[in-house]
């Protein structure tokens, strides 16, 4: 146990190391994908403690940061508002329609949950498809300005933005990782293991479940704000079905539970999205086949393939 | 007045189409327990291949069969070959999902991401009038065609022998095997009658909404609402479910468009407060 997490925790210093020193040496291409790469990360961490921890996979998680991300452009570019105003608006509503949702799902397990989260994450899309007044409908919203922070640094800059976006990123893992090995993030697991056990010992599993859900959607709500910012141009796609079952997959492939696993696998899909569609548009299809591939051969994620290659290929 | 009553029969005859696919939806779940991302996909490809063959032959009826039986051949496929080897649901449902997005490609990459329009039956156009009402002659019928379908399933799941194992499948899967119902087959039927169901709905649609690639993901969280508003693995529910999420859909687009699809968040939310289990929902 003790190396394992000393093996973890060697791997995530020399990822991080290599993420500070490398980029300024990349070609931009693939400093964008990098950046990418770290704004689902973070995605897909907030998911996985839903997943991964809570034991409530959502198919609805794209919502948060689609509320987000259309804050940001609108604020910014028919309102004119600052940086500081944005992201406060921006992080705010997400997390108030993760309190308002999580009214209406915290009962809810299995399949069930499932359902809900996807049809409450679709309604979000309604909204970006329909009201067009505000949200521009299918043509979305363009030209989103890069914030300026009131710093000599300028976020036009790929590097400089890059950089930032990897601040944001470390300060969530930290975050994450110090939510979930608090005793309540410890709450989250043992109800994912016995509920009703949690009940008896005292938990109020209800509020626990609750507070769990907002704290998955505020983070998945930040997210947004960085990809309306990099992205300049945010459409209904962005809160679609396929981008929940996107972050679904990354969630999967790196393996629910493990937090930074679900990072890599943002970085495995984002890489491939990249790659695949310089060649070829059947990006679904692709991907679909990954997902039955995933769950027919890898079903706890490329991390325990991992560790159980590291272990020398035995099976349990 | 009369806008209440055409606006009513509208909502009623999109409530005939989401039942089409709610009530396959919900008995899928009730005997497997899994819950099929891939359903709005056997709706939206039934519109395809409905029109295939509506360009081919020219007869509706021909659409509907053949749009039916292919996907609930696909539909068969899918849980004989791949979902039946989990006995855990989640990776059933996720499954599913992959093939929800793989249904999409294909879909775009046979028939093209233009949406394609499909004219109603000759002698169903044109429409009725009332007084003052008028009303599409072709509503009116998906309405008529639906009430059959919700007869006819009741009968089955009432009356017959299969039926019968079918509602024994639901209440326990485990006790159905032992009293001697052959379970995998009453499954393997049911999510092709699921998947017909919604092939089906997906023709009789296609001459209100076009067929177009983003149908699948758009109606598959209203049937979904349908469910969730009506109760899991209940044909009354899915009924009731229906004609609600079809009205609130209906007046919410006539009332205030821009929130359209924002608007079944309404029932859904007050059903979740008040009965969490859906209206006709056990346990």
């Amino acid at each position: 146990m003790i190396t394992e997490f000393r093996v973890k925790i060697s791997g995530i210093i020399a990822a991080f190391i290599l993420l500070v020193i490398l980029p300024p040496t990349l070609p931009s291409y693939w400093l964008t994908i990098l950046t990418q790469i770290l704004i689902f990360g973070i995605m897909a961490m907030s998911l996985d403690v839903l997943m991964g921890y809570m034991g409530r996979p959502s198919f609805g998680h794209a919502a948060f940061f689609g509320v987000s991300a259309y804050v940001i452009a609108i604020l910014s570019t028919r309102y004119q508002v600052g940086f500081l105003g944005c992201v406060a608006t921006g992080f705010l509503l997400a997390t108030a329609i993760a309190a308002l949702y999580g009214l209406l799902v915290a009962h809810a397990a299995g399949v069930y949950f499932l359902m809900i989260t996807l049809a409450l994450g679709m309604v979000i899309w309604g909204l970006a498809f329909r009201w067009v007044t505000m949200t521009g409908g299918d043509n979305g919203i363009a030209g989103i300005p890069r914030p300026d922070l009131g710093i000599p640094i300028s976020l036009e800059d790929p590097i400089f933005f890059y950089y930032f976006v990897l601040f944001v990123f470390v300060i969530v893992l930290f975050l994450l990782y110090i939510f979930i090995h608090s005793p309540f993030g410890q709450s989250l697991i043992g109800i994912r293991e016995s509920e009703s056990r949690m009940r008896i010992l005292g938990y109020n599993t209800w509020l626990h479940k609750y507070l769990g859900y907002v704290v998955a959607g505020a983070f998945s709500g930040i997210s947004g704000i960085l990809w309306a910012y990099y992205n300049g141009f945010v459409s209904p796609m962005d809160a679609e079905l396929t981008a929940s079952f996107e972050v679904f997959l990354m969630v999967i492939l790196g393996g629910p539970g493990t937090l930074i696993g679900p990072a890599l696998g943002a970085a495995i899909i984002i890489f491939l999205k990249n790659f695949i569609s310089a060649y070829t548009h059947r990006w679904l299809l692709i991907i679909g086949a990954i997902y039955i591939l995933t769950i027919l051969y890898a079903p706890g994620g490329v991390m325990e393939l991992g560790i159980r290659f590291a272990k020398g290929g035995d099976k349990e | 007045m009369e806008f209440l009553i055409v606006q009513t029969l509208s909502g009623i005859s999109f409530a005939a189409i989401l039942f089409l696919l709610a009530s396959g939806l919900s008995l899928i779940f009730g005997v497997m327990n899994i819950v099929n991302i891939a359903h709005g996909s056997y709706y939206m490809l039934g519109g395809y291949i409905g029109l295939s063959i509506f360009w081919k032959t020219g007869s509706f009826v021909l659409a509907i069969l053949g749009a039916g039986l292919s996907i609930a051949i696909v539909g068969i496929g899918m849980q004989r070959f791949l979902l039946r080897r989990y006995f855990e649901h989640y990776p059933q449902v996720l499954m599913t999902m992959g093939f929800a997005l793989i249904f999409r490609d294909l879909a775009l990459l046979i028939w093209g991401g233009d949406p394609l329009s499909f004219p109603a039956p000759a002698f169903l156009q044109g429409s009725i009038h009332i007084g003052e009402i008028v009303f599409p002659t072709y509503r009116l019928f998906v309405i008529a065609l639906s009430v059959a379908v919700a007869i006819g399933l009741w009968v089955f799941n009432e009356k017959t022998s299969f039926g019968a194992s079918l509602r024994a499948t639901v209440d326990d899967n485990e006790m159905a095997r032992g009293v001697g119902i052959n379970v995998p087959l009453v499954s393997a039927l049911m999510f092709g009658l699921g998947a017909f169901l919604a092939a089906f709905g997906g023709v009789v649609a296609a001459p209100f909404f076009g067929v177009y690639a983003g149908a699948d993901f758009e109606i598959l969280p209203l049937a979904f609402v349908v469910v969730i508003v009506g109760g899991m693995g209940s044909l009354k529910g899915a009924a009731v479910g229906s004609i609600l999420v079809g009205l609130v859909d209906n007046f919410g687009k006539a009332l205030v468009p821009d929130l359209s699809y924002f608007t079944l968040f309404l029932p859904m939310a007050i059903v979740l407060a008040i009965k969490p289990t859906g209206l006709f929902g056990r346990k």
